[in-house]
């Protein structure tokens, strides 16, 4: 007995689900960043295990250039969060309405 | 054996921390259990030999961003619960009726890549970390290059989107006006 590529991307598919539905169901701006964090890991987990188990590095290649776009989303949406949230006092998803018709 | 007992056991530690980070109604506890979740997510790295992506995973992740996010939250009321409250249950049901479907689609299609070669195998002489170095700075540099200013970029962004006083340029200033400059907590004083 031991672990498959298939245990992998079904851990992966687990978690990426539990990202997906903090991100459907949170009305915090914060936990729909957290949300996207979670979903970005669980695709790093499976791009990591497809590269062990096909032996071939362009995985991880890929898996490091997700990490790097995680770290300036954080940075740049963090930014667009403070500044909302001096402007409007709240960081409710619904309070996002401007442009309501 | 031994990979066994540690794959189940830090997929039921991460799905834990995760699931906590989701339900949670305490931004403070969801960001204690993401930071734990993603280190141990790292494990999951060292299990597949990828030992350079665990170390970047923990630097990167529970270092920088969880430190970012701990000092914006401290822009935010993180007491002041958001309502949580779903204006369109329907709409939401069937959203995640699709992804379900869809998963279920990904799953079940055949697999074209099965007979695909390795572009750039694993040397086992070399060790992940040099080979890594191998192919990063020989058929990955242009990317690594363009993630690079990216990095840049985002970092400006952030400090003119967080920062304070962006509108006043203190190097075109003398140093009497500098000091007779209002702060933010005076002129609310004076407002008073």
């Amino acid at each position: 007995m031991s672990v498959t590529l298939n245990d992998y991307l079904i851990l992966s598919t687990l978690i990426f689900m539990i990202g997906m539905y903090g991100a459907l169901r949170r009305k915090n701006l914060l936990m729909l960043f957290f949300s996207t964090e979670i979903m970005l890991n669980a695709v790093n987990i499976g791009m990591a295990a497809i590269s062990k188990f096909h032996g071939d590095l362009t995985g991880q290649m890929f898996a490091f250039f997700i990490i790097a776009i995680a770290a300036s989303e954080v940075a740049i949406g963090l930014g667009l969060l403070v500044l909302w949230f001096k402007r409007n006092n709240n960081i409710n998803l619904d309070s996002l309405q401007s442009m309501k018709g | 054996m031994f990979e066994v007992v540690a794959f189940y056991l830090f997929a039921f530690l991460t799905i834990a921390m995760f699931t906590v980070t989701v339900i949670t109604k305490n931004a403070l506890y969801a960001l204690s259990s993401l930071a734990a979740g993603m280190i141990f997510i790292s494990a999951f790295f060292f299990l597949l030999g990828a030992e350079f992506l665990g170390a970047v995973q923990i630097v990167v992740y529970t270092g920088a961003v969880m430190a970012l996010y701990a000092f914006g939250m401290m822009f935010f009321d993180s007491i002041n619960d958001v309502q949580e409250s779903v204006a369109n249950p329907r709409l939401t049901f069937m959203l995640t009726g699709i992804v379900a479907l869809l998963v279920v689609a990904i799953f079940v299609a055949p697999i074209i890549g099965a007979n695909a070669t390795a572009h750039y195998p694993i040397h086992e002489a070399y060790g992940n970390t040099q080979d890594i170095g191998l192919v990063l700075f020989t058929k990955y540099l242009v990317p690594f290059e363009v993630a690079a200013v990216m990095l840049l970029v985002a970092m400006i962004g952030g400090i003119i989107l967080a920062g304070k006083k962006m509108d006043i340029s203190i190097t075109q200033l003398s140093e009497h006006e500098i000091d007779n400059h209002k702060t933010d907590t005076e002129i609310e004083k004076d407002i008073k």
